[in-house]
């Protein structure tokens, strides 16, 4: 069963915010999700190795060559804020 | 003439024998979306202009003689979450709402190589969560049958403009059931191809081990007819398959002697609405009649797809959705520094939806959990393919259920749990990968649309599509007329 | 104590590694990017092979076993940098795996176990408006660098000194700069190391709590940050207290680390296969085919230029420093016997010229043949040892051969015989009195005849032939 506290640690990793209300209404619909797809675990699963892609292919790989990409000014034109052709955050105040 | 009621192979005939233009195609699709799409809603953007424009360079070359291809000129609707270069690429979301895509989706260019105008980007579920397109954060789609009910998600706009004869055919994207079920809900056929089939490059990624972009038309040789342009390898996507397209078209007229055609019995066809039941025997026999050989087959693993899918998909989601922070593109809410502006941004430009499944597949990946959650449905996810692999070395393609039942209206479904078990029959074939298509074959006692899938193992699109060309003779015969 | 060290260099492909844009250092804000590097929605990754090959290369020089099976997987976390909010990474599948390096600290021959090397994408560049981070209002975004291919090595804790950290970090740097897949430049960031170290208190069997300091953007960097942590967490324990397990960042300018107060919890990465990107399947073929290709590495050099050319141990380290001085004096070597000559011109002048003229070896006009040219004028007395050093100078500046050079500025020593004597016999007459004290013995004024000569040709005058002829003369 999945606590408040671990919803909001998810929150967090999610980088939402959530309000107490919606806090209290996610963690019960989470609790019904994971309760119902807790079923897998009767699935014997040992020795199986996990599907990464459907369809299973190797060694994709490209030649290492410049192509032209974006101008510089498509590059920053759906930016929010540009100064300079750079993309402006507010400051950074921690690692994550 | 009404060309916007025609089907796509019937306007291709036309424009080839001259009795029409290009131009007059165009025009006829854009004053059907004048007159109906304000009460349907299948449109976010309308490219009117481009797609007129198109029409007249279409008109032109082929005046001059220099067609690009059998289908210049013909028209198609795009699924907003699919990229085309100068235009609004809104995945449905306030997110997105003022985002241009600065360049064209793969299967975009093949369109604009093949001299295609497009009319313009339909609504969808939010980032294409969602199985009615209730979901959507910019605008209500309503089913053209009848507008009470939804047209099912998540390419309901698509699946709104084709069924109101606003576009000849339409894109959709189909991660566990995006085509297929609003095909279902709205009588059209809907196609989902194998896995790598399709390049997915420009196509927002919702869940990239199980998107693939699908096809919405009026016949099975219109879908066949689309997939042919888009099928192929893209060398800039590398989950794109390098093998050869076969003529999907010549095999529409092989019947279906030989086919060897399987059933599923079990759980999983439980509680289907009386009238699909009747559809499925029905076809059984009428394909058993035309020369198939019926098999009836158990696979009790099917069972746990649902489960398998939700945390799959939700955990790609979860990875797929971090990029939306407000810095280079999108919606930005401001924040005194960078983190809060990052959760604001996310808080406010996604839907509830949108958001309970981020926190799901977060909760799936994270530590401590992987293993039992993300990990384990990976495994089961390998178990069902290979189930599928094993099936399907018996039989060349399986019939069964799209949908449990014909649309619902909206708001019937408020438990986020019931709107997943809609995808019941729908996702197994993106957990393994392979190829299946919707068929209309009748109407329900409500006069809605139902329907059946028949699915096929990895690249047999062929198989898929000759047999959905037998349950196109079957509805037909039945008095289905679209 | 205790030293693991982690260190990403950046690869020196043309494209980057999931796209084909330019990995050229600098340019215009935002104006090498696309919509893979830019993270546009519905942007995919493909794999540039040159990046696999360079990552397979280092992890054959570093002497680790190629894995036959790797993959790439997602590193989930928030940061404006990343532009796709996840680095594509590898993570329990590294493409090279237990490897180690040979190096030396004042010639003690030391190993220390590498325990990968992975391929990962590189973050874009903050630009802070302030002085530091935490003292900006906002930073400027720029994601040229983003996608630019890199690979993590991670060591083993083999490390028992800040001074063996330093001295495997440069033979790494050499080793890398070897194999030709990282320019290694610390100061355009293109080589960065992050150490992780603990201390064991004295008397105590179990290792200290290990902290990790990031922000080691020099060779001096490393040795003194490392330093200062030993002290400061000598200092923490010997008050009775205990290190607490951090990840600290090293201020160069004041000299200290400083704690990144980092959360309490760890990160939670959220690694997970990258499912927009098939498994790498490394077959022995190709394996082979790469290590084929690779040079000798730095050590097994110096070792072989100390026997084979019989130069000290100083000398043979100059030179197999690197490759490209090395091919150098190899490639001269053949042409000229005499080694220690020939070492001794590139250790010092040819480096002093180079170092004026801001040059590299490569980009130099100066040849393996014009410099053996310049040595054999010098050796057949035809210029003498400092004309030689103007007639270099000229050689690297206009690219002209040694010989040319010498002709051009009129530097071809006066050698013959009659030309000589005549000077000698004007020189002795000019000044009888001189030559007549010489002649009963006061040696001292033969140096200064052979001067009177010298001034007399205007330099040209050999020497040697000149002190001959007066000797010969005054005992006539």
């Amino acid at each position: 069963m999945i606590s408040r506290e671990e919803v909001e640690r998810t929150a967090a990793l999610a980088h939402l915010t959530l309000t107490d209300q919606e806090l209290e209404k996610m963690t019960g619909e989470l609790a019904s999700i994971l309760d119902a797809v807790s079923s897998l675990q009767e699935v014997d699963t040992s020795a199986v190795v996990p599907t990464n892609h459907a369809v299973p292919l190797e060694n994709v790989m490209r030649r290492d060559e410049q192509k032209p990409g974006l101008s510089r000014d498509e590059a920053v034109a759906n930016g929010p804020d540009v100064v300079q052709s750079f993309f402006r955050v507010p400051r950074i105040m921690e690692e994550e | 003439m009404k060309l916007h009621t025609l089907e796509a192979w019937s306007l291709r005939d036309l424009i080839r024998d001259g009795s029409v233009t290009s131009t007059d195609i165009v025009e006829s699709f854009l004053d059907q979306i004048r007159a109906r799409d304000a009460e349907i809603g299948a449109y976010i953007t309308v490219c009117g202009e481009q797609a007129l424009e198109a029409a007249k360079h279409s008109d032109e070359r082929r005046r001059e003689g220099r067609t690009l291809s059998d289908w210049d000129g013909i028209p198609a609707a795009i699924k907003d979450n699919i990229s085309v270069k100068g235009v609004a690429n809104t995945c449905g979301s306030h997110m997105l709402a003022q985002y241009h895509a600065p360049y064209d989706a793969h299967v975009v260019s093949l369109l604009k190589q093949a001299g295609m105008p497009i009319l313009g980007k339909t609504n969808m579920d939010e980032f294409a969560m969602g199985s009615s397109t209730e979901f959507s954060a910019l605008k209500t789609t309503r089913n053209p049958w009848d507008r009470q009910k939804v047209p099912g998600g998540s390419s309901g706009g698509s699946a709104a403009a084709v069924a109101s004869h606003q576009a000849p055919w339409a894109l959709g994207s189909d991660t566990g059931g995006s085509v297929r079920e609003p095909a279902a809900f709205c009588g059209l056929v809907g196609i989902k191809p194998t896995y790598g089939r399709v390049s997915r490059r420009g196509l927002v990624a919702f869940a990239s081990s199980l998107d693939q972009i699908g096809m919405l038309t009026h016949s099975v040789r219109d879908g066949a007819a689309l997939l042919q342009l888009l099928a192929g390898h893209d060398e800039l996507d590398s989950t794109s398959v390098r093998r050869e397209v076969p003529s999907y078209e010549s095999v529409l007229g092989a019947g279906a002697s030989g086919l060897r055609v399987g059933l599923l019995g079990g759980a999983s066809q439980q509680g289907l609405q009386p009238e699909i039941h009747e559809a499925l025997e029905q076809a059984a026999c009428f394909l058993a009649d035309q020369g198939a050989e019926i098999q009836e087959h158990a696979f009790p693993l099917l069972d746990k797809a649902i489960e398998t899918y939700y945390l799959v998909a939700t955990a790609e989601a979860s990875s797929n959705l971090a990029r939306y922070d407000g810095v280079r593109y999108g919606l930005r809410v401001e924040g005194s520094d960078t983190g809060e502006m990052f959760r604001r941004t996310r808080s406010e430009g996604f839907g509830p939806e949108v958001k309970r499944r981020i926190m799901l597949g977060t909760y799936a990946l994270s530590a401590g959990y992987y293993e039992a959650y993300y990990r384990k449905a990976q495994q089961v996810r390998t178990m069902i393919r290979d189930g599928f692999l094993e099936l399907f070395e018996k039989v060349d393609v399986l019939l069964g259920p799209t949908t449990a039942a014909s649309a619902f209206g909206f708001g019937e479904k408020p438990d986020p749990l019931q709107m997943y078990l809609t995808d019941i029959y729908t996702v197994p074939a993106n957990l393994a990968g392979l190829p299946a298509i919707h068929v209309p074959v009748g109407l329900d006692h409500g006069g809605l649309p139902i329907g059946l899938q028949i699915t096929a193992s990895p690249f047999a699109e062929t198989n898929a599509l000759r047999s959905a060309a037998v349950l196109e003779t079957f509805a037909r015969n039945r008095g289905w007329n679209r | 104590m205790i030293i693991g060290l982690e260190i990403h260099a950046e690869l020196s492909t043309r494209s980057k590694i999931f796209c084909s844009c330019s990995t050229a250092f600098g340019g215009e804000p935002n104006s090498r990017c696309c919509p893979v590097c830019l993270g546009l929605p519905g942007a995919l990754p493909l794999l540039n092979e040159t990046a696999v090959e360079y990552g397979i290369l280092a992890g054959l020089a570093l002497n680790c076993t190629i894995s036959v099976e790797s993959k790439f997987d997602r590193k989930n976390y928030f940061y404006p940098d990343l532009p796709k909010a996840y680095q594509i990474s590898q993570y329990d599948q590294p493409l090279c795996r237990d490897g180690w390096v040979e190096f030396e600290l004042e010639q003690e021959l030391l190993h220390a176990g590498v325990t990968r090397v992975h391929l990962e994408e590189e973050a874009g560049k903050s630009i802070h408006s302030g002085d530091n981070i935490l003292g900006s209002d906002y930073s400027s975004i720029d994601y040229n660098r983003a996608g630019i291919p890199l690979i993590e090595i991670v060591t083993e804790p083999d490390l028992r000194s800040p001074a063996q950290a330093k001295a495997f970090l440069e033979q790494l740097k050499r080793t890398l700069q070897y194999i030709d897949v990282s320019d290694c430049k610390m100061e355009e960031g293109s080589l960065r190391c992050d150490a992780n170290i603990s201390l064991r208190p004295q008397g105590g069997r179990a290792f200290g709590t290990k902290v990790e300091i990031k922000n080691l953007n020099s060779f001096r960097a490393v040795e003194r940050a490392l330093d200062h942590e030993v002290q400061r967490q000598r200092n923490v324990l010997e008050t009775g207290a205990a290190v607490v397990q951090d990840t600290r960042a090293w201020n160069e300018a004041k000299g200290v680390t400083v704690s990144m107060r980092s959360k309490e919890e760890s990160h939670d990465y959220r690694y997970f296969p990258e499912p927009d990107l098939p498994p790498l399947a490394v077959n022995q073929v190709w394996v082979e085919e790469l290590r084929q290709s690779l040079p000798e590495m730095p050590l097994p050099k110096r070792n072989r230029i100390m026997e084979q050319y019989g130069l000290g141990r100083y000398a043979s380290d100059f030179l197999a420093n690197s490759a490209i001085w090395a091919d150098f004096f190899e490639c001269a070597a053949k042409q000229y016997g005499n080694y220690k000559v020939l070492c001794n011109w590139l250790m010092g002048d040819v480096s002093r010229v180079l170092n004026a003229r801001q040059e590299e070896l490569p980009q130099s006009r100066l040849t393996p043949a014009a410099l053996v040219e310049l040595l054999r004028l010098v050796d057949d007395e035809i210029i003498s040892g400092s004309q030689a050093k103007d007639v270099l100078e000229e050689v690297c500046a206009t690219g002209r051969s040694s010989k040319q050079v010498t002709a051009d500025l009129g530097m071809e020593q006066i050698s013959d015989e009659d030309e000589l004597t005549a000077m000698v016999e004007e020189v002795l007459a000019a000044h009888p009195e001189q030559a007549q004290r010489c002649r009963e013995g006061e040696e001292r004024l033969v140096g200064y005849f052979v001067g009177q000569v010298m001034k007399l040709s205007r330099g040209q005058a050999n020497p040697k032939r000149v002190n001959a002829l007066l000797r010969q003369k005054l005992q006539q």
